[in-house]
């Protein structure tokens, strides 16, 4: 059964240096609450993983949190680069970081197969391209049926698991709702999980049979972050703020004034800041 | 009649020209998403749009900032997880054309979204990978569009990202790939198509206005021509209103912030 906690307790209590973390969401539904409490808690040495690492890792990589990327697509979706991620990989500030790079299919499919129990994954997939020439884990192997030959990358199986979600209930069940992305492998793929919500309700309300629920059971830590997605979106609370995109991006080219943006918004605050967001939407 | 026109506005016209209703595409953000739902708007009212944070068959009102924005959801037929996404409709082949955006591009339309620079050492890191090589490699055909420059149009890529007609001729069949490949490679000068036996893209069209210096100017590799080069026909005024009122909605809707 999930425990319903603190913020600051569920990371403290489920984040280590050291581990592999992936905090997911795909635009939609990204936390960057519970990534803030990471920051503030100065964890280092994670190996950070996601599929489209976009302003929540490029503030975690340019605070020194992480020593390895796994990922996608590293960009400011529908703005240009991340600039605390270009920092770190073309100059190594702070650190280096070691980067473990695929494609969309492949990091879609690992996560699948982390939740499904299973070593590796197959599929069909990065013909022709240079990708496997400088990440050793894309291998191929063959069909024993049929004798192709397809792509294989080790399953994700991370230590952490952090993802937002609308809604759940006393009992830790979550309800996901809108676009999904991989949330729900994550949580399956991991050891432990610590999903933040909009809302902790009586009831998850009318939905339709198959509406997608993690049960408590699989999950560590539940804990209510109104607004906890901000400046992305949680559908049906509040929209995506693309305002902070593109400022975001001014930000984020300046070391000092990152650094400077850290400290004033992430390092002297704590998660109720988020639910500010929720209440400008709401009126 | 007519209306005066940007060259982007040529790009994405000719770009929406190229989709039908019966397609099934999978869209690109960016400039593609622009021509897809002007497509839609226009000419195509039943082509199904999908993007690859898994809304299928969506219609939005507005054009989206990112690929996952929240009126890609609502106004889709339904949204499935990204896994789906990439296993059973695209991998498993459902997708008609592929619509891709900009990047470093050679002439076998090989695409680099990956590096400038070597790989350990990058002058300049660029996003990766997302879902493009699969996306070149499992939907029937491919189009791409953008802009044309010798920055981006090059002799030789840094890093293939995305592998299109590779070194050309059965190079994509030799690996196993049955699909097309890029089949039209759209700028604001001019439309390229692979020639039937090499797979070079080739010059078949030019845009009122841009020359054949112009365009081997702005093309990092020896340029060819077809032995027959047509003139791009201008856009109506259906199409650059219904362009310019989406673009307009979209200012609106997105340029509220804080």
């Amino acid at each position: 059964m999930s425990e319903v906690m603190s913020l600051h307790d569920a990371i403290a209590a489920t984040v280590h240096d050291g581990d592999t973390v992936a905090i997911e969401g795909f635009t939609h539904l990204i936390p960057h609450a519970a990534a803030h409490e990471v920051i503030r808690q100065r964890r280092r040495d994670l190996a950070l993983v996601r599929m489209t690492p976009d302003i929540v890792y490029d503030q975690m990589i340019g605070m020194g949190c992480a020593r390895k990327l796994v990922f996608s697509w590293g960009g400011n979706p529908g703005v240009g680069s991340l600039h605390r991620f270009r920092d770190a990989v073309e100059r190594g500030w702070p650190h280096p970081i070691a980067l473990e790079e695929h494609a969309h299919a492949a990091m879609a499919n690992a996560y699948a197969a982390g939740a499904a129990n299973l070593p590796f994954a197959v599929f069909r997939g990065y013909l022709g391209v240079d990708l496997p020439k400088v990440n050793p884990n894309i291998r191929h192997v063959t069909c024993p049926f049929t004798g192709e030959e397809l792509a294989a990358v080790p399953a994700l199986r991370p230590d952490v698991a952090i993802v937002h979600a609308l809604k759940a209930d006393r009992d830790g069940n979550v309800l996901i709702e809108g676009i999904l992305g991989v949330q729900k492998e994550a949580v399956l793929a991991a050891k432990r999980a610590v999903v933040t919500v909009e809302e902790i309700v009586d009831d998850l309300g009318p939905r339709s049979p198959n509406a997608v629920i993690l049960p408590g059971w699989t999950i560590g830590a539940v804990v209510a972050v109104p607004g906890g997605a901000y400046p992305s979106y949680a559908q049906g609370y509040y929209d995506r703020d693309n305002a902070f995109y593109l400022g975001w991006d001014r930000i984020a080219r300046d070391r000092d004034a990152f650094m400077a943006w850290m400290k004033a918004n992430v390092l002297e605050q704590g998660p109720e800041v988020f639910a500010r967001h929720r209440r400008r939407a709401a009126a | 009649m007519t209306l005066a026109w940007t060259a982007t506005e040529m790009m994405t016209v000719v770009s929406a020209r190229a989709l039908s209703s019966s397609d099934v595409c999978f869209v690109g953000i960016g400039l593609p998403s622009a021509a897809c739902n002007l497509a839609r708007l226009t000419h195509a009212p039943g082509i199904t749009l999908i993007y690859e944070s898994g809304t299928i068959a969506t219609k939005p009102r507005v054009l989206p900032l990112s690929i996952g924005d929240g009126e890609l959801c609502d106004t889709a037929l339904t949204t499935v997880s990204v896994p789906e996404m990439f296993r059973y409709w695209l991998q498993g082949g459902r997708i008609t054309v592929g619509f891709l955006p900009g990047a470093q591009i050679d002439r076998f339309a090989n695409l680099n979204t990956t590096v400038i620079g070597p790989y350990d050492r990058p002058t300049t890191r660029l996003p990766g990978s997302g879902g493009a090589p699969e996306i070149m490699t499992h939907c029937g055909e491919i189009f791409v569009t953008m802009k044309q420059g010798r920055r981006s149009f090059v002799d030789r890529l840094d890093f293939v990202t995305t592998f299109g007609h590779g070194e050309g001729g059965d190079h994509r069949a030799r690996l196993g790939i049955r699909t097309k490949g890029p089949t039209r490679l759209i700028t604001d000068l001019c439309v390229f198509e692979p020639d039937p036996e090499t797979r070079e893209m080739i010059v078949t069209a030019i845009h009122p206005g841009a020359t054949r210096d112009e365009i081997r100017d702005a093309t990092g590799w020896p340029v060819r021509f077809a032995a027959s080069v047509a003139e791009t026909a201008i856009p109506t005024e259906t199409e650059l209103e219904t362009l310019r009122d989406l673009h307009a909605r979209t200012r609106r809707a997105h340029g509220g912030g804080v």
